[in-house]
């Protein structure tokens, strides 16, 4: 069977290779690499994350950033911060919306969606965990990737704690030296301090841990359905690896004859 | 129908004369499932069936997906965040779509390096090479097209660049372009036909492969021997064949179900390990990507597109005789599409009278080189075309046309073939009696 095996080895050269094609930043930053609670076929959301991500967001980036693909009910879908439905209703209730038919502005309800970005240059967030990446080596095969993740989310969180207090001016805007991004400068002034948001559970609230918080709650906004898909995932695997089963049983049978084996 | 000698289908009950008289379409399936097949066929003939099935669950999944879909430069990106969060199932009806692409692509490289090892492509087999090198051009096409529609920034520039190809054709370039993108840049109008043909296209591809399938089934297929079944009679061609069901389907099926395990673990656990970041961000024709990068499927072809700049000796003799007609930019899509012309032209550039690789010593090494060089290509066209790399583009690129303009060529006058067996059943009991018929193997395997 060594061309099963060369099949499988072809297979994965082509899937290690391939991935070469995200590989993108000329002068990429340094991406930390973070331990999530998501990672891996076996990892989940963390509920009390979420929430606590979504508390920095809205006591932080939401004052520039916006998320407009993501609607405020999905906050008590399953496999999500999963809030109970008055607390959203609550929430909601924080953003102001234009609505269409009233011509006018009007508290928003869960069905409508985060309000976009307040900054022009701000990007809206609701897939920035996934529209970013990180790990494209060795030699941009993207090999690090099957192992650490595409990186999205770390990339995020590199980049919260990557500011090193450089400041430079650039036709009149002033640019902060950070080793997460692209290029070495960002706009974005450092958006996180210590102890700058607090929880009222008392979780901790340095800055790593306020960036890992908010990055796993955008990497939940990026991909709401991560519990759903990868249990359907498993469900599939399983599924086809019995059936593989019995077909490779089945095809010894049928071949046994031929082959002037005695079938087992 | 020709081909190989074997029982046709009669007709026995009354019904079934009664259909056969008019619609002849039992006999069509009976013969078609009970085709004798060689019984040596390896491990490297079930891609076939993984292709048909693939085509399948892509139109399947399409039809569904375009139910949600608005075909629209302003409803476009953000319709296919609606698919991934609010339609039931529709984040996996997505990845499976996206990443189907990419099994897709596998599946049908796969299947011509095959081809191109056991030299299922000679005579009397062109015709069936011809067709799937159609195929595999209209799955170009529709894989482009398709990556277009959810209008992400790498869609969109991607588009403006692969179209900006048919521009640097000479005289007729300019009008092309606008007349494909249906306007002076990529923009809704783009969107719109690009969608309508990624509709199309698939059905067309699925005709292709009947017609495939016919032209096959007339010659029967290659083997890995590269012998042919025996067609002096029903009897010598039954010592060398088996019938396709049940021994084929079956083979074919536990592979299937093998490769699909494999598709579900990356669709379930890393469904955009294959894609590119850029293509979250919605479309933004006032700022470019860093770096613009086609997916993996396309990137051994466009190293080759990007090998040849205006510093190359060819494109410079190419841009002096034709008084500049062909410059750099032409002579690059000259050399991407001619690198698959070059392929299509194999059954006519291959001199060997020997078919399988098997029993080629020296084109053996050579096709190896041939299948390391795509993978160079592979990994060199994702790379910034920027300090070594544009050199490994061009070596690679030009051993893609060394081995089917030279290297084929020459190879059948000065090979010396090693002997071949005299029939299919002589191998295959020669195999049986080396493996002993005491491991484990199920089927024949290489």
């Amino acid at each position: 069977m060594t061309m099963i095996k060369k099949l499988a080895f072809a297979t994965a050269t082509v899937l290690g290779l391939s991935s070469g094609a995200a590989f993108a930043a000329g002068a990429a930053g340094h991406i930390e690499d973070f331990d999530f609670s998501f990672e891996g076929p076996f990892g989940t959301y963390d509920q009390n994350q979420l929430q606590r991500g979504l508390q920095i967001y809205t006591e932080v980036c939401s004052a520039c950033h916006g998320l407009k693909f993501v609607p405020i009910r999905s906050l008590s879908e399953d496999g999500g911060p999963s809030m109970p439905e008055d607390q959203v209703r609550a929430y909601a209730e924080n953003y102001e919306v234009f609505d269409a038919e009233l011509d006018d502005f009007r508290p928003a309800k869960p069905a409508d969606h985060f309000p976009g970005s307040a900054l022009e240059n701000a990007p809206d967030l609701s897939l920035m965990a996934k529209a970013r990446a990180g790990f494209h080596g060795p030699y941009g095969l993207g090999i690090n990737q099957f192992f650490k993740g595409i990186g999205g989310p770390e990339y995020i969180a590199s980049l919260l704690t990557g500011y090193t207090g450089k400041e430079k001016e650039e036709a009149g805007v002033v640019l902060y030296e950070n080793t997460a991004f692209p290029g070495g400068y960002i706009a974005m002034a450092p958006p996180l301090y210590d102890e700058q948001v607090e929880f009222a559970d008392g979780h901790e609230n340095d800055l790593h841990h306020l960036s890992e918080d908010v990055s796993a709650f955008l990497m939940w906004t990026a991909e709401p359905k991560m519990m759903a898909r990868k249990q359907a995932g498993f469900v599939g695997v399983l599924f086809l690896t019995i059936l593989s089963v019995l077909l490779y049983l089945t095809n010894k049978r049928i071949w046994a004859d031929v082959k002037g084996k005695k079938s087992s | 129908m020709a081909g190989i000698p074997h029982d046709h289908y009669e007709p026995k009950s009354g019904a079934e004369k009664w259909m056969a008289r008019r619609l002849p379409v039992i006999g069509l399936m009976y013969d078609t499932i009970m085709i004798p097949t060689p019984k040596n066929l390896n491990w490297m003939w079930i891609w076939g069936i993984v292709l048909t099935f693939v085509l399948a669950l892509q139109i399947i999944t399409g039809i569904v997906l375009v139910m949600h879909y608005t075909p629209h430069v302003d409803h476009a990106f953000s319709s296919v965040e609606h698919i991934m969060r609010n339609v039931n199932g529709g984040y996996m009806l997505r990845y499976l779509h996206a990443n189907g692409a990419s099994l897709f692509f596998v599946a049908v490289y796969a299947h011509i390096f095959r081809g191109l090892y056991y030299g299922s492509y000679k005579a009397p087999r062109e015709i069936t090479w011809i067709i799937g090198m159609l195929i595999y051009l209209a799955m170009m096409g529709t894989a482009f097209m398709g990556y277009v529609l959810p209008w992400g920034q790498m869609s969109f520039w991607g588009a403006t660049v692969i179209t900006g190809l048919f521009g640097a054709i000479p005289f007729i370039g300019e009008g092309l372009q606008t007349w494909l993108l249906g306007g002076p840049a990529v923009d809704n109008a783009t969107l719109t036909r690009f969608f309508s043909l990624h509709y199309l296209l698939p059905f067309v591809i699925a005709g292709l492969v009947i017609v495939h399938i016919w032209a096959f089934h007339t010659t029967g297929n290659n083997n890995p021997t590269g012998v042919e079944v025996r067609r002096t009679s029903k009897e010598d061609a039954a010592k060398d064949t088996l019938p396709f069901w049940p021994y084929f389907v079956i083979k074919d099926l536990f592979a299937l179900a093998v490769i699909l395990a494999v598709f579900f673990a990356v669709v379930g656990f890393m469904p955009n390990y294959l894609g590119h970041p850029d293509n979250y961000i919605e479309a933004n024709p006032l700022a470019t990507p860093a770096h613009i990068v086609p997916e993996w499927y396309f990137l051994p072809f466009y190293a080759i597109l990007r090998a040849f700049d205006g510093d190359v000796w060819v494109v410079i003799i190419a841009s002096t005789l034709t008084g500049g007609i062909i410059d750099a930019k032409f002579f690059g899509v000259l050399a991407m599409f001619g690198a698959i012309v070059v392929m299509a032209l194999a059954p006519w550039l291959d001199t060997s009278s020997v078919r399988s690789g098997r029993y080629r010593p020296m084109f053996k090494w050579w096709f190896a080189l041939l299948v390391v060089d795509f993978f160079v290509l592979m990994w060199v066209g994702a790379m910034p075309a920027e300090g070594i790399y544009p050199y490994i583009a061009l070596v690679g690129s030009a051993y893609w046309f060394a081995y089917f303009l030279v290297i084929l060529p020459l190879l059948g006058v000065i090979e010396k073939p090693l002997p071949q067996p005299a029939t299919i059943e002589e191998a295959y009991a020669a195999k049986k009696a080396k493996s002993g018929g005491g491991d484990t193997a199920a089927t024949p395997a290489e």
